[in-house]
C-alpha cells in the first residue's frame, strides 16, 4: 500500500474542507473569477498552502502523496480551487529546490503560510510548448540585470506579489542562455495585463505579466545564470503531477456528478440509473477515473522517494486530463438538457476540465516526452 | 490551567441502517467518527487555549477499545495536547453508570498525577446511545458542580458564566472552577484538523495513553458488563411512518380540509 494511516487523515480533512468550504461558493467563484478572501485565509489557516514546504520555511513538512490526496478532493469540487494549491508545486517549488537560504526565508516562508501568492513566468505570446524560445531579456548593468518583456496566461499574475521570471541573459545560447529571476510585482516597470476571459477556471484568474526595464538585483538570480530552463523543465515534473491530481479530481467530480443524477433523474418510469446504457457508461467512467488515479497516486509516490519520474508524470498528467474531459462528456450527456444549464455543477466541470490538457505541457508535449522516456537506450 | 474533554467514538448514525428483523444495527462498513457533541466541547476547550496557548493545557479523555485512537488522533489534530484511552476487556459493555465509574476514575488518576483539572468539558450526549447520563453522572462522582447542555461559556478568572439552553429560551447560571459542562451544538462550530498537526499527531504516539483497569482505582464490581445495572431486554426500529399528506391553500382554506378528514376518520 502506497499510503500510511496519516494519508487517510489528510484526506478526510481536504474532503470536510472541500464541502463544506468550496463546494458552496465555487458557483459563486466561477461568476465573479475569484474566491472570498476568507477561503483563502482558512485554506492557509489549516496548512494546505504549505502540505509539501518543510517546517523550517513555514510548512507543513508532508509530502507529495499528502498533496495529491487534497488536489484531487479539492478538485472534485471545484477544478478552479487548485490554484489554493499551488504554493506546494509550481510556484513555490522554484524557491525550494533552487532558492539560497536568504530566498527561501524572504519568499518561500511566507508563500507558505499563506500570507503572499506566487507566479510561475515562463510562457511567452510566441514560446509556449517551444519554452525554450523565450525572448524576454535580461541585460547586466552592475549589481543589477534589467528586464523586459512579456509573459502571457500567468496563472494568479493579477494578484501575485511576486514572479519567477524566465529570461534571455544571452540571446545566442539557445536553452543554456535563459536565467531564472525573482521580479516582486511591486517594482517599478512590472505590470499584469487585463485578466484573461477564459472559458473554465474562472476562479483561477490569469493574465499577461509586462516588464519594462525592471531592475532585478543580483540576488534575486534564482540557482546559477544560464540554468533557468533546466530549472523551468525540473519544476515541471511535480508540476505534472499536481495537475495529474486536479484532473483526477475534476474526473472523480463529474463521475460523482453522473451517479447522484442519474438515480435522482425519473424516465419512462424508472430511474435512468436502471437502465444498463447509463449502467455501462459508468462503469467505463469508474474503470478509466481508478486507472488515473493509481497512475496519480505511483507517479506521488515515486516524487516522494526522490524516484526519476519525468515519464511517469507526464503519463499521469496525458492519462489524467484526457480521461477528466472523457469523464465530464459522458456525465454532461447523462445529465441531457439539464447537463447544459448551469445549476448544474457538471456544466462548470465540462468548461473547467478543458484546460488540462492544455496547461503544464500539452498532452501533444506528454505524448513526445512519454516516447522519448520509452525509446531512450 | 487544565482542561479536560470527554469524547467518544461513535457510529457516523447518518449512515447507519437497522436489521428490521432482528433490531440490530448494521455496523459494517460504517465509518466511526468523533461524537458530534463532543466535537464542540473540544472547540470550546480550544477557543480557551486560543487566548492563552502556552499556560492552558487540552486532554481528551476517552473509553472504548484501540480503534478509538483514531478518533483522539482527530482530537490532537484540531489541537488537544494529548490524550488518554481507558481501554481494557473489563470496562468492556459498560452502560452508563458503569462508564462514568471507570472515566472517573480516569480523571481521579489525572488529578492525582497531572495535576488538577480546572474544567471538564464533554457534549450534551452521545448520538449512539443518546442518554446525557455520563457526563452529569462523572462531575456527580468527582464531586464538581456541573451544568448541562451549554449553548455559551464566558469564563472570567474561575468564575464561569454559562448560557444553559432550555426548550423555550436559556438560563444563565455562574459556576466556579472547578467544574463540569456539557456543550450543545449551538455553543460553537468545531474548527477541522489542521495538515501539520495530522502528521505530528501521528509522529508521536506517546501523546495519547492507554489505561487499563489496572491502571486506574477501580473495583470489579463498578464497572464493565456484569455490574451495569441497566439491562437491554430488546431493541426494535419503529415502523415506517406512511407518507403524509400536505395541505395548500390559504389558512382557511387548509383548516377547512383539515377539520373535514378528521371528521370524516372520527378523529373528533
Amino acid at each position: 500500500m502506497l499510503f500510511e494511516k496519516k494519508h487517510e487523515m489528510i484526506r478526510k480533512l481536504a474532503k470536510e474542507f472541500a464541502e463544506n468550504e468550496i463546494e458552496p461558493v465555487a458557483i459563486d467563484a466561477d461568476e465573479t473569477g475569484e474566491y472570498p478572501k476568507e477561503l483563502w485565509d482558512a485554506v492557509a489557516r489549516y496548512g494546505f498552502t504549505g502540505i509539501t514546504i518543510p517546517k523550517e520555511y513555514g510548512g507543513m513538512g508532508g509530502d507529495y502523496k499528502s498533496l495529491v490526496i487534497a488536489m484531487e478532493e479539492f478538485a472534485s469540487k471545484d477544478v478552479s480551487a487548485g490554484s489554493f494549491l499551488m504554493s506546494n508545486s509550481l510556484s513555490g517549488a522554484p524557491y525550494l529546490y533552487y532558492g539560497n537560504e536568504e530566498q527561501k526565508q524572504k519568499y518561500l516562508t511566507p508563500l507558505a503560510q499563506g500570507k503572499t501568492i506566487a507566479s510561475f513566468g515562463l510562457t511567452e505570446p510566441g514560446a509556449g510548448c517551444d519554452a525554450g524560445s523565450v525572448s524576454t531579456t535580461a541585460v547586466e548593468d552592475g549589481d543589477y540585470y534589467i528586464l523586459n518583456g512579456r509573459k502571457t496566461f500567468i496563472t494568479m499574475a493579477p494578484k501575485c506579489d511576486y514572479a519567477v521570471i524566465f529570461a534571455k541573459t544571452d540571446m545566442k545560447a539557445g536553452t543554456r542562455g535563459i536565467t531564472a529571476f525573482i521580479v516582486e510585482s511591486k517594482w517599478e516597470g512590472f505590470s499584469t495585463g487585463k485578466p484573461e476571459s477564459k472559458m473554465g477556471i474562472h476562479a483561477s484568474v490569469t493574465s499577461d505579466i509586462i516588464l519594462e526595464n525592471v531592475r532585478v538585483p543580483k540576488e534575486n538570480i534564482l540557482g546559477k545564470v544560464g540554468k533557468g530552463f533546466n530549472i523551468a523543465m525540473s519544476i515541471l515534473d511535480a508540476g505534472r503531477v499536481t495537475v495529474a491530481a486536479q484532473s483526477l479530481g475534476a474526473a472523480k467530480g463529474a463521475l460523482d456528478c453522473a451517479i447522484s443524477y442519474s438515480k435522482e433523474r425519473i424516465q419512462f418510469g424508472r430511474p435512468i440509473a436502471n437502465f444498463q446504457n447509463t449502467q455501462f457508461a459508468i462503469a467505463d467512467m469508474g474503470a478509466k477515473v481508478e486507472a488515473a488515479r493509481q497512475l496519480v497516486y505511483s507517479a506521488a509516490d515515486k516524487l516522494d522517494n526522490h524516484q526519476p519520474v519525468t515519464t511517469e508524470a507526464a503519463i499521469a498528467k496525458y492519462y489524467a486530463s484526457e480521461v477528466a474531459n472523457e469523464v465530464a462528456y459522458k456525465s454532461l450527456q447523462i445529465h441531457g438538457g439539464y447537463g447544459y444549464m448551469k445549476e448544474y455543477a457538471i456544466e462548470r466541470i465540462y468548461r473547467d476540465a478543458r484546460i488540462l490538457p492544455i496547461y503544464e505541457g500539452t498532452s501533444e508535449i506528454q505524448k513526445l516526452v512519454i516516447s522519448r522516456g520509452l525509446m531512450a537506450d | 490551567m487544565n482542561i479536560l474533554v470527554c469524547a467518544k467514538q461513535v457510529p457516523n448514525t447518518k449512515n447507519v441502517t437497522t436489521d428490521p428483523e432482528t433490531g440490530r444495527i448494521n455496523r459494517e462498513g460504517v465509518e466511526s467518527i468523533l461524537n458530534p457533541d463532543d466535537a464542540n466541547a473540544l472547540e470550546a476547550a480550544l477557543q480557551i487555549k486560543d487566548k492563552d496557548p502556552e499556560n492552558v493545557k487540552v486532554t481528551v479523555i476517552s473509553m472504548g477499545p484501540d480503534q478509538a485512537k483514531d478518533m483522539l488522533i482527530e482530537c490532537l489534530a484540531m489541537g488537544a495536547d494529548d490524550a488518554i484511552l481507558l481501554s481494557d476487556r473489563k470496562f468492556g459493555g459498560s452502560d452508563t453508570w458503569a462508564t462514568s465509574n471507570a472515566i472517573a476514575a480516569g480523571m481521579a488518576k489525572f488529578n492525582k498525577e497531572r495535576g488538577g483539572f480546572d474544567l471538564i468539558l464533554g457534549g450534551r450526549q452521545a448520538i449512539d446511545g443518546d442518554t446525557a447520563q455520563v457526563g452529569p453522572q462523572i462531575a456527580e462522582k468527582l464531586g464538581v458542580p456541573q451544568v448541562t447542555y451549554a449553548q455559551k461559556i464566558d469564563i472570567d478568572g474561575k468564575k464561569i458564566t454559562v448560557d444553559r439552553q432550555l426548550e423555550d429560551g436559556y438560563e444563565t447560571i455562574e459556576i466556579n472552577m472547578p467544574c463540569m459542562i456539557t456543550c450543545v451544538k449551538e455553543l460553537n462550530t468545531p474548527r477541522y484538523m489542521n495538515v501539520g498537526r495530522i502528521y505530528d499527531a501521528y509522529e508521536q504516539p506517546e501523546r495519547i495513553v492507554t489505561w487499563g483497569f489496572d491502571d486506574v482505582d477501580i473495583a470489579e464490581d463498578e464497572t464493565g458488563l456484569k455490574p451495569s445495572p441497566t439491562n437491554v431486554f430488546t431493541s426494535f426500529a419503529p415502523a415506517p411512518k406512511g407518507a403524509g399528506r400536505k395541505l395548500e391553500g390559504t389558512d382557511q382554506e387548509m383548516v377547512t380540509e383539515l377539520m373535514k378528514e378528521l371528521q370524516e376518520k372520527h378523529y373528533i
